[in-house]
């Protein structure tokens, strides 16, 4: 069965699920319950779990995250929401020092199967402190698993499968998708962790993307596709697990790569796909590989600075270009 | 239990840490630890206070903690050494240890960290009504790190089944935490949470119970979070390289005379002075035992260095 919902439905949906089919799943986070979540992604859930399985918590991403973890260790499986991803960053003690470690610091006596879900990027207007895509961050991190859905259906397939990993999982949503409408396989089996997914054939380069850059990529081989130029699209969807061989198949496939991401450039996840390409796809490589990221700079607020800061279409263009005709 | 056990289990962890550091002079343990000499009567006296399923949080300062909660003591040293023990294979050393077979949720190294951690286990208690209660320790100086301050109002707020112990041995790693608040108890910050807070003699285990006990009691009714600050004594460094140029002279020698072990034998008459006499030689060959075990646990297998890291 396949619904059209919008991609803060299948958020909803995915949540409704986990509530619904564990008794041990709890969420918190800030104005969850009766709020209902600043972008409706848990609305009607109080209502319909209950304050024992969904409620509020103080402004205190440190304290609600080490909960998080204290209660996934003892039993529970919490998932804790961070509002914007920009506040992960108060609660990094909790997030690299203690949820990501405790499975291997005790040769694995302990889990810390929970989720902490999260929104991140740009919107028009949002200020540096509610614009980062902290993605490198985590997946930096051994010991988390990193998702970030591009599609309504990914939404809500991927936090499911979050849901029920033993392992702490970081899903980061992109915000600006939420409006966007999609089908979602709201019957589908839960999917394993990890797997990137080829969403468009082509034979010329292959652009590598994830989160909002998985649709800019997309449209940027329909503008392509006109001037000759034959795009593959890669959705990595995990950054960890890292499904590395579908960009190496895609990359052999093409002889060409073009890693997008809306991070800022230096140090950011791209930098990772490029020197994997390098490492292990060198000798079908016809072209230096490129780089689409923000520029190394904190996010404007104006949407006139934002326009030449965040990472578009048009940009994912210009760098397949430069890359296939040089 | 009463007095002989307590300062059976008071004597064992110092025993404990006394031979610990004399491996660690001798070069069998890698890596700095943190002892918590003199401050024995706290997590005896709380531990006296718990049943099997509460959980227990402490911090780098935790071998005591760990020794009153049954953590195994050939575990413990071969965790210390390096060793492919059984707590952690080798991965937490001193100061990150923890035994879930014992409700040990562990040590941390991060100051106060395991505050809002122990909140969870509380919150996991409190969600399944299984009865349990979650103690974490901190140091004085953890007091003022933000991350226990969270953890105390979500406690609140939540009337979670949460009790902290306080252990206020005067230093906040290597600095008086008389330099670094403005109270003069800890325990009055409990106030400020709408909590109730009470300072009791730390190196008393009797008075340690009492408190801990009120306040699991407390806890278990479903009344909420309580906050003891227990005061007393350290008698070593903050970590093993501390010299501790920073404490007035007398200041240790004094401590000497108050800390929980002596204090028991100062008052103990010629009859207790001999079962004490026969409980001291009966926890050195305890202890012995215990390091001649841990001595003959392996080292981790190399190969295994990258397991454990997901499900």
């Amino acid at each position: 069965m396949s619904e059209s919902l919008r991609y803060i439905q299948a958020v909803n949906a995915a949540l409704t699920w986990a509530l619904d089919s564990r008794t041990d799943t709890v969420y918190f986070g800030e104005d969850v319950a009766l709020p209902g979540g600043p972008f409706g992604a848990t609305k009607g859930l109080h209502k319909r779990f209950g304050s024992d399985r969904i409620f509020d918590t103080p402004i205190s991403e440190t304290g609600f995250l080490g909960m998080a973890l204290g209660a996934a260790m003892t039993g529970l499986r919490p998932i804790a929401e961070i509002m914007y991803a920009d506040f992960s960053f108060v609660a990094m003690d909790q997030i690299v020092n203690q949820i990501a470690t405790i499975r291997y610091s005790s040769a694995g006596r302990w889990k810390a199967p929970l989720v902490i879900r999260m929104q991140q990027g740009y919107s028009p207007g949002a200020c540096a402190q509610h614009s980062h895509s902290p993605e490198a961050y985590f997946a930096h991190t051994p010991g988390l698993r990193v998702a970030l859905p591009a599609t309504p259906d990914d939404a809500y397939q991927m936090l499911r499968t979050a849901v029920v990993s033993d392992d702490p999982v970081v899903v980061a949503e992109a915000r600006m998708l939420y409006p966007t409408r999609g089908p979602v396989r709201t019957d589908a089996p839960v999917e394993p962790v990890g797997g990137a997914r080829v969403v468009r054939s082509g034979a010329d380069v292959t652009v590598v993307a994830w989160s909002r850059m998985v649709s800019a990529a997309l449209d940027a081989a329909t503008t392509l596709a006109g001037e000759g130029i034959d795009v593959e699209v890669v959705d990595l969807r995990w950054l960890n697990p890292l499904d590395f061989d579908t960009v190496a198949a895609s990359v052999a496939r093409t002889g060409r790569l073009v890693v997008a991401h809306e991070a800022n450039l230096t140090g950011g996840f791209g930098a990772e796909i490029a020197a994997r390409a390098a490492a292990e796809c060198f000798a079908d490589l016809r072209a230096p590989i490129a780089r689409v990221a923000a520029p190394d700079v904190p996010m404007p607020a104006a949407p006139a600075l934002q326009a030449v800061v965040v990472p578009e279409a048009a940009t994912v263009a210009d760098a397949v270009r430069r890359t296939v005709r040089p | 239990m009463g007095l002989p056990d307590d300062y059976r289990l008071m004597a064992r962890i110092r025993r404990f840490e006394e031979r610990l550091t004399a491996l660690k002079d001798a070069g069998e343990i890698p890596g700095s630890i943190h002892l918590c000499n003199g401050q024995e009567a706290v997590p005896v006296g709380a531990c006296r206070a718990l049943r099997d399923g509460d959980h227990v949080t402490a911090t780098y300062r935790g071998h005591g903690w760990a020794i009153a909660r049954g953590v195994d003591l050939t575990g413990l040293f071969a965790e210390m050494m390096g060793r492919d023990s059984a707590l952690c294979g080798g991965r937490a050393a001193s100061p990150y240890l923890s035994d879930p077979g014992r409700w040990f949720v562990g040590e941390n190294s991060i100051v106060g960290a395991g505050v809002p951690i122990a909140t969870g286990a509380a919150l996991t208690a409190q969600r399944t009504a299984s009865g349990a209660v979650s103690v974490v320790s901190i140091g004085d100086g953890a007091m003022n790190q933000g991350n226990v301050h969270e953890a105390l109002n979500l406690a609140a707020v939540l009337d979670l089944p949460l009790v902290l112990v306080v252990e206020n041995n005067v230093y906040s790693e290597m600095s008086r935490i008389s330099d670094m608040v403005r109270v003069k108890q800890l325990a009055e910050r409990a106030a400020g949470y709408g909590l109730p807070g009470r300072v009791v003699d730390g190196n008393d285990p009797d008075a340690v119970y009492d408190a801990v006990a009120e306040a699991v009691d407390r806890a278990r009714e479903g009344s909420g979070p309580s906050i003891v600050e227990a005061m007393t004594e350290r008698l070593v460094g903050h970590y093993s390289g501390d010299a501790q140029h920073y404490r007035p002279a007398g200041e240790i020698a004094a401590a000497r005379l108050r800390e929980p072990l002596a204090r028991i034998r100062a008052a103990a008459d010629a009859d207790l002075t001999a079962r004490l006499d026969a409980i001291d030689a009966e926890v050195d060959a305890e202890i012995e035992a215990a390091v001649t075990a841990a001595r003959a646990v392996p080292h981790p297998d190399p190969a295994t260095a990258r397991e454990h890291v997901y499900v």
